[in-house]
């Protein structure tokens, strides 16, 4: 038997135990140790967003419309991809400004106004009221239920109740108290509270065991599996009809809206906000929460329709409420623990977000709505109080007591003419309105308050018209005529059906107007004047945030003079002296000053001191107060400009410094490249030239000796003098070939060589070097064999040439074969385009090392120090060059001791040679 | 800090392909009587796209180099 005292004392017990952790985790921040500094935590936390509109009202929206719970949860899936780019900007800004809700967001964006601040407070706190109401509807439904166990009661309706018996009220007062202990026991200057993080966390651990219990329970305890639950609902056609959306444009339709609304709901309802961007630790936490909370939204949703369809199995005759399944389900099956356990599970979700949003909203309240009111009043001397902390405080937990008794008025007011999720829908497209001002303030320079605030009335306008307003007439409050027939009785100001725009169902209509009225407004408003200098300087701190360094910037705007003495105490005023003085101290330390005394009052200082005020009372009565005590210069529009200019011209600079300087590095890599071509040039120079002078000196020595010894001794016989002179003679003829050739090899290399281009026979070539070479053969008794392919077709080069090449590699290859065993093969080939000569020996080859050295000058194969050279050293060099020169290639194949095939190959068209001798004659 | 190019670009493809998934016309290819393992087709393949979406983003997350 579940009494009422069980319930509320299990109640409070969680709610201890959530206190206790929240208290924990103030303790491990203030000791350094944040509890909260984990992505995992972050991404948890963000699942704020599921409340018991997920844990209760999802299955009553699955029992109504199958799958159309799901785009609620598809819409922040898809939006998360995009959070590295949006989410990843707007936690950037807000930290470099401070930046502490939503509304301050917008006022700071839109030049620090406070119009703005006020404005996007009002639409907030009128937009959420029905998102809280929801929250104590689905308690105080459940809690009543739960109280009637095991009996199955719907509750009664909220308004029939007296006042005083209403457990509704008693539950938003509750969970007042309970939000200012979390919210309001200190004033931070930053705002953030680690240990409410770490509860809310903890809490969507709860409700998400809570629910998985309860899909757990129904699909395996009460049915068997979901293939036992689905195909029983084949047979029912009512059901049946809720595993498909109706095939129509409008289905479609709102299913898009209802993604797109989600999209923007989960950027901007102000406890997104609060737990996303405000209370984040660390903007790296953002990427696990781009896909552990959509993955945590995908576990939430799983059993949803399992349960929706077994509750309208179960209660066929639909006295029960779907809302309700999650909870009525295991009590009708008598599982009190469990039903215990869901009533706890939604009592989480419910206070998670309850407790954000109501502090997330006192904080905007305060700063944006009472706070610049209060200053205002002069007559309040507000200007010459000593210290404010306490009246801050007391301000945001009225504003907390506030916003839960309107939410429990609407919820007498409007709760029963709507499901849970209607009600949310409601509140999902107030918070659609701030997505024009925001994402068009962190994207679009141009942007301006005057937009902002007209895109702003404009959309809150048409939502209060088409979506606030019914909800109060379809509950009584206003006649129902004004639905049916329009305002004043026009047919064209039916509040859901404006201008005749019929066919979508309420929320996409609403969105379709509001939005049109709100971004048309937003963007004609930004055009229609010239953004201020205020407005200038902002747009571009929060445009262009990931190209300026955070935090110095800003006080690049501001100019005049200020005092410390001064500055100090009015920071003292809001925080507290004591926190005042450990913030300056702090920030003299990181300027590596001893103290306070030694800071000077520059713009920083004052830069800082505002920020420091912004955290605690918002942007723009933060610059109201540090105006109060400094003496500013305003800036002209003309200067900011100027420093704007001033910083995209150094930014282009640095571009231009950065492409100079790869521009010369690769200069520099190039010119060391030359430089590294000329040396090696210089060095084969010097290599050439030792290498012709130690060619050349040979045969000069031996002449010189011979013709030394004929000198000295002319008694000298005629044999030998005559032997003497031949060698004489013969040395001085090699002395002449080495110089032809070296001029030979340095004529072709510079592009002056003779060429006698013509049509010719490569047989006749190969048959005259034959014949020349004959006598070596015949010295060596060495064979030739010819094996000429007829018909080979004439090549254009020069017959002499040729011939030199032919001379020269059969002159090696009888050198290089052993007498009487050698054997030189000659082959002559067509091979495609190209005529093939071979001129292969069975000599002693040459070694793989060599291949490539034989066609340098002056290398031969062997030691030429101490063998004597058989040859000049150049015949290679000289017979490549030459075949290259007419479009061929020369090469060699050769294993050491195996002897060596030497071949060379001529293009038969010509061209090879033609385009060869045109870039010679240039 | 994590801001690297290419994980953003990436992000972005895998949130258009999301849309492209979870709207008319390709919802409109399930959105008829059937099942696959006992789930309804429409149920099974937007959890199943679902899935796949999360799958990628994770993927993408925790296989980046900074």
């Amino acid at each position: 038997m579940l009494q009422g005292w069980v319930i509320a004392s299990v109640s409070f017990a969680y709610l201890g135990v959530l206190f206790a952790i929240a208290y924990y985790g103030d303790k491990r921040a203030d000791a350094g140790r944040s509890l909260i500094d984990n992505p995992t935590i972050y991404a948890l936390s963000l699942a704020v967003y599921c409340t018991t509109w997920t844990f209760y009202g999802s299955v009553g929206r699955a029992a109504s419309t199958g799958i159309g719970f799901l785009p609620i949860y598809l819409g922040p899936t898809l939006m998360a991809g995009l959070w590295w780019y949006v989410m990843l900007k707007i936690i950037r800004i807000s930290k470099a400004n401070r930046i502490t809700s939503i509304a301050d967001f917008v006022s700071s964006r839109y030049g620090k106004s406070q119009l703005l601040g006020g404005l996007v407070t009002v639409i907030a706190v009128i937009g959420i009221i029905p998102y809280i109401s929801l929250q104590l509807k689905a308690v105080s439904n459940s809690f009543t239920i739960l109280l009637h166990y095991p009996d199955i009661v719907m509750p009664a309706k909220a308004a029939a109740q007296p006042l005083l018996q209403d457990s509704a009220l008693y539950i938003a007062m509750i969970l007042a108290a309970f939000t200012i202990l979390f919210g309001t026991r200190h004033l931070d200057a930053t705002e953030r509270h680690e240990g409410m993080v770490a509860a809310i966390a903890f809490e969507s651990v709860v409700k998400l065991l809570a629910f998985l219990a309860v899909g757990i329970f129904v699909t395996y305890g009460i049915f068997s599996g979901f293939g036992d639950i689905f195909s029983r609902v084949e047979s029912i056609p009512k059901l049946k009809s809720l595993m498909t959306v109706a095939d129509t444009g409008a289905s479609y339709g709102s299913w898009l809206s209802l993604t797109f609304l989600s999209m923007l709901s989960i950027m901007f309802l102000p406890r997104q906000f609060q737990i996303a961007v405000v209370e984040n630790v660390n903007e790296k936490h953002l990427a696990r929460a781009i896909w552990m909370f959509p993955l945590y939204l995908l576990i939430i949703n799983i059993f949803v329709l399992p349960i929706a369809v077994g509750g309208l199995m179960h209660f066929p005759d639909g006295n029960v409420d779907a809302d309700t399944f999650v909870l009525t389900l295991p009590m009708a099956e008598r599982q009190e623990a469990l039903a215990l356990f869901v009533f706890i599970g939604g009592l989480s979700a419910a206070t998670g977000m309850v407790i954000v949003e109501t502090i997330a909203l006192s904080t905007m309240v305060c700063n944006d709505l009472v706070m610049p009111a209060l200053l205002r009043w002069k007559s309040l001397r507000l200007h010459e109080e000593q210290d404010l902390s306490g009246l801050l405080l007391t301000i945001r937990r009225l504003a907390i007591v506030t916003i839960l008794l309107l939410g429990y008025i609407y919820f007498r007011a409007a709760g029963d003419a709507y499901a849970l999720v209607g009600i949310g829908l409601i509140s999902f497209s107030a918070v659609a309105q701030f997505a024009p001002a925001i994402i068009g303030g962190i994207y679009w320079k141009g942007g301006t308050r005057q937009g902002a605030i007209a895109g702003l009335l404009a959309g809150f306008a048409v939502w209060s018209y088409t979506l606030l307003l019914p909800s109060f007439a379809k509950s009584g409050w206003l006649s129902i005529d004004f639905i049916k027939e329009g305002l004043f009785g026009m047919a064209l100001l039916k509040p859901q059906q404006l201008f005749g725009l019929a066919g979508l169902d309420e929320i996409s209509h609403c969105l379709f107007w509001s939005m049109l009225a709100n971004i048309g407004c937003y963007v004609a408003g930004s055009l229609r004047a010239r953004p201020s200098v205020v407005e200038t300087g902002q747009g571009t701190l929060f445009v262009d945030v990931f190209k300026r360094s955070a935090g110095t910037e800003g006080s690049r705007f501001w100019r005049g003079s200020a005092q410390v003495q001064e500055l100090l105490p009015l920071i003292g005023r809001f925080l507290g002296p004591e926190r005042a003085r450990a913030s300056f101290l702090a920030y003299a330390r990181r300027r590596g000053l001893a103290s306070i005394d030694a800071l000077e009052a520059n713009p920083d200082l004052v830069h800082f001191a505002e920020n420091l005020l912004a955290g605690a009372i918002g942007g723009a009565s933060a610059r109201v107060m540090v105006a109060s005590v400094v003496k500013e210069e305003p800036l002209g529009i003309d200067e900011v400009m100027n420093i704007l200019d001033e910083a995209s011209q150094v930014r282009a600079y640095s571009r231009q410094l950065e492409q100079k300087s790869q521009e010369l590095e690769a200069a520099t890599a190039e010119l060391r490249a030359a430089n590294e071509r000329l040396k090696e040039l210089d060095r084969m120079k010097d290599d050439f030239m030792s290498t012709v002078t130690h060619e050349l000196r040979t045969p000069l020595t031996s002449i010189r000796a011979f013709s030394e010894i004929l000198l000295e001794d002319p008694k000298t016989d005629l044999e030998e003098r005559t032997k003497f002179l031949a060698i004489i003679v013969k040395e001085t003829e090699r002395l002449t070939r080495l110089i032809n050739q070296v001029l030979d090899l340095a004529k072709i290399e510079s592009g002056n060589a003779e060429w006698h281009t013509a049509e010719i026979d490569l047989h006749e070539v190969i048959e005259e070097s034959a014949a020349a070479t004959s006598s070596l053969f015949s010295d060596k008794h060495i064979g030739l064999n010819m094996v000429l392919a007829g018909n080979v077709p004439k090549v254009r080069a020069d017959r002499d040439r040729l011939i030199q090449v032919m001379l020269n590699l059969l002159s090696n290859a009888v050198k290089f074969c052993e007498v009487e065993r050698g054997r030189v093969t000659v082959t002559l080939s067509v091979e495609g385009d190209v005529v093939r000569v071979d001129v292969q020996d069975n000599g002693s080859g040459i070694g793989e090392a060599d291949q490539h050295t034989i066609f340098e000058k002056f290398r031969q194969v062997g030691d030429t120090m101490t063998a004597k050279p058989q040859g000049t050293g150049l015949g290679l060099p000289i017979s490549r060059q030459i075949i290259e020169h007419f479009g061929g290639r020369l090469w060699v194949n050769s294993e050491s001791g195996k002897g060596a095939t030497f071949s060379f190959t001529l293009p038969l068209n010509g061209n090879g040679a033609e385009r060869r001798e045109e870039i010679t004659e240039k | 800090m994590i801001r690297s190019n290419i994980t953003a670009q990436r992000l972005v493809a895998v949130f258009l392909l999301g849309c492209v998934l979870f709207n008319y016309p390709l919802i409109a290819l399930f959105n008829k009587p059937g099942e696959v393992f006992g789930i309804p087709l429409l149920y099974f393949y937007l959890f199943g796209a679902w899935a796949l979406l999360i799958g990628l983003m994770a993927w993408i997350i925790e296989s980046r180099k900074d």
